[in-house]
């Protein structure tokens, strides 16, 4: 199928017409079979892409699935998501991340690209044979226990040195497991007056500040999972300035909410790492302009129902993001496209290495992964009504600026009219 | 009238100090030969308790009996919490059974306000994880008020593991809405951080017991589990003993008319001597007496008896 996308704006330019076919950007405007799109008024985007979602198959499919989970990310406007490794079984395998890799496939409606585990079973004490993961064909090239935190760092050390041979990279979950025993939140006021055990910020900043000094030791790439805290941006900044190869992504719920929304023990604002303060989300979004902090990831986390619906500390941490990180990052900052674009596309590309994405849509022969939003739109969230088998985001009833209206897969739409054409 | 009490915070002055006065008429009752009230006759009170807590079960039981309310005692031990019911089944269930006040006590913070959400009838908090315990606050006051005559203007210390310490959390927020100055004793590490700014900006903090003591019209133990010490909290029970401990030597260091209060239970030897446990000075009976009128003033007020 070819399309037509006339008067579109691409990155907030002056209107064109685009023209897809063949799967990539074409410079031929006169082919009479397209299917013409009336894209006035819309922004094309480099398909986003998402290094960080969980899409809970194998294993617990009453939460998400890798279809009804890709459905979500087009709607959403992603065309690429990297699955993590917290499955169970755990993606610690070529097995597994080649079945994930080929339930990706067969849902076609975005490229589901797995993460492989770090160690056997996410346990923290043995590799995991990344080299088979990498050579699969789900091409594996990042790698993660997330969930848990590589806390070993003698295995961490290792880890890193390792995946050189395949250019591979370590995603951290930052957190020291000894200072978050049975932590529930942020450590701060508002965990000292709720009662529950607080999550302290130096857990996260104290294995950053390890993993870049171990990074630059060995010469590797490292990856900071979902960067939560101002003292966080700190390390990474003199990291940067060192020369150290460390990337990092921060999650729209912590570029908007704050632990204040733990105070009715509705476990939707249950995550990990915790909501922060407001100070924290102010040095996070700075984090992002300044490029400190590399890409917006959305730790989409669905869980059912009953994960959710009890008590605070027996809840499930973890929220659904696919299908409102884009509305989230354009309320916070605006209609600045070309920021959008790096931080959600070309630079989260770039770090999962997937060539395909994250491409110059003014040139012809670009793979045709994009997607159109009309930043005039306004939606209210319903999560009755997102694509997510889940129903758990802590954006319910919340207004939004952003409607993706399509998305299109190597010239395929994914999306149409704002709706999944499969 | 507010509808639950889920929280100390849920008290404005004016509710917490009638609360205190309905109690004061409620304790006139025990006096009396027959102890009864008509006053929550067919009203059904359940007390659903997911810990262990003898002591807090039958002061509550035992308010709602002398208010004429059935009382259904729902524990989590040998019901279908041990066969992994949610407590959204069981707030259910309890919902539909028509029960008035549900006075519930979870290891977990915040279980209360999570049941308030599935039940028609008040919530009463009768202890939630580390957060809140508020009717042991309302009986600490309603102590405090009938042994020295007034709560404005007071000097409380709390002393002990603060962090893990929903007593504490309760009764800051509770005198501190009543007038009374509090002062948090304990070792840093069982002081959370933020406290003050997260309960009362008027909370002080202190480290040293013996410099508080002689400037204290109330000290009020905390009970310490010596678990805390396998946790590095502390290095041993002698040592927090010796630097936090009440012994006689303490005591002598309070004002003459200054009293030592504990919840209980007790820990003898460890955050209290037994001699000053059962000294005058102490009011921990009179706490237990004064916790069933405390918590028949907080029903029947909740449930507008008449």
């Amino acid at each position: 199928m070819a399309y037509l996308l006339k008067g579109v704006s691409i990155l907030g330019a002056e209107p064109t017409d685009l023209f897809i076919k063949d799967g990539v950007i074409s410079s031929d405007k006169a082919g009479k079979d397209a299917e013409v799109i009336d894209a006035s008024g819309l922004v094309a985007l480099p398909g986003l892409v998402d290094v960080h979602t969980h899409l809970r198959e194998p294993g617990r499919e009453d939460a998400e699935t890798v279809e009804t989970g890709s459905r979500a990310a087009a709607l959403g406007g992603y065309t690429a998501v990297c699955a993590m490794a917290n499955t169970s079984p755990v993606a610690d395998t070529a097995g597994v991340v080649e079945q994930v890799w080929r339930l990706g496939r067969e849902a076609g409606l975005v490229d589901v690209q797995p993460i492989g585990a770090v160690t056997v079973g996410l346990a923290g004490k043995q590799m995991a044979e990344l080299g088979a993961m990498a050579t699969s064909a789900a091409n594996v090239r990042i790698f993660s226990d997330d969930g848990f935190c590589v806390a070993d760092p003698k295995l961490m050390r290792r880890a890193l040195e390792y995946v050189k041979a395949f250019d591979g990279v370590i995603a951290q979950h930052a957190e020291e497991p000894r200072l978050t025993e049975g932590a529930q939140m942020h450590e701060g006021e508002v965990s000292t007056r709720l009662g529950l055990t607080g999550w302290p910020a130096v857990a996260e900043e104290a294995i950053i500040a390890r993993d870049v000094l171990l990074a630059e030791h060995v010469g590797s790439r490292l990856h900071v999972c979902h960067v939560s805290t101002a003292g966080s941006v700190e390390v990474l900044r003199q990291a940067k300035a060192r020369g150290v190869r460390v990337t990092a992504e921060v999650t729209p719920h912590h570029l908007l909410l704050t632990d204040e929304l733990a105070a009715g023990y509705d476990p939707v604002f249950k995550v990990n790492p915790p909501l922060r303060t407001r100070s924290d989300v102010e040095a996070l979004r700075q984090a992002l302009l300044d490029g400190i902090i590399d890409v917006v990831a959305t730790d989409h986390a669905p869980h059912a129902v009953q994960d959710k619906e009890c008590e605070w500390a027996y809840a499930r941490p973890g929220m659904l993001g696919l299908e409102t990180a884009l509305p989230i990052v354009l309320s916070v900052f605006g209609e600045q496209w070309d920021l959008i674009a790096d931080r959600m596309s070309i630079a989260p590309a770039r770090i999962a290495g997937l060539a395909g994405h994250g491409g110059d849509l003014t040139k012809a022969g670009t793979p045709a992964n994009l997607t159109l939003v009309d930043p005039k739109a306004r939606w209210v969230v319903d999560p009755g009504g997102l694509a997510s088998r889940s129903r758990n985001t802590p954006y319910a009833g919340l207004t939004l600026p952003g409607r993706i209206v399509a998305t299109f897969l190597r010239g395929e739409a994914t999306v149409l009219d704002g709706k999944a054409v499969k | 009238m507010i509808k639950h009490l889920r929280s100390a915070a849920d008290l404005d002055a004016a509710t917490a100090t009638l609360i205190l006065d309905t109690a004061a008429e409620m304790a006139a009752l025990s006096g009396r030969e027959v102890k009864k009230l008509p006053a929550l006759r067919g009203r059904t009170v359940v007390n659903l308790f997911y810990e262990d807590s003898t002591r807090t079960r039958i002061s509550f039981e035992a308010a709602a009996k002398r208010l004429s309310a059935d009382v259904i005692n729902f524990s989590a031990k040998g019901s279908s919490v041990s066969k992994g019911e949610s407590l959204k089944d069981t707030a259910l269930t309890l919902q539909a059974m028509g029960a008035d006040a549900v006075v519930i006590r979870h290891s977990a913070s915040g279980a209360p306000h999570r049941l308030a959400n599935w039940v028609d009838g008040s919530v009463v908090n009768a202890g939630d994880g580390t957060h809140e315990h508020p009717t042991q606050a309302l009986l600490d006051a309603y102590t405090m008020r009938s042994r020295l005559g007034r709560l404005d203007g007071l000097k409380v210390a709390i002393v002990g593991d603060v962090l893990h310490s929903r007593v504490a959390r309760s009764n800051v927020l509770l005198l501190t809405t009543l007038g009374a100055q509090v002062t948090l004793v304990g070792p840093p590490t069982l002081i959370p951080l933020d406290v003050a700014a997260a309960l009362s900006e008027k909370t002080q903090v202190s480290y040293d017991l013996d410099a508080v003591l002689p400037d204290s019209d109330v000290v009020m133990m905390l009970r310490v589990q010596t678990e805390r010490m396998q946790d590095s909290y502390f290095p041993s029970a002698r040592e927090y003993s010796r630097r936090y401990g009440l012994d006689m030597l303490r005591m002598r260091k309070l004002p003459e008319h200054a009293i030592v209060m504990h919840p209980g239970p007790m820990n003898r030897g460890m955050e209290i001597a037994p001699e000053v446990a059962d000294s005058p000075r102490s009011t921990i009976v009179e706490q237990v007496a004064n916790g069933v009128s405390v918590r028949m003033a907080v029903l029947y007020l909740l449930l507008g008896g008449k």
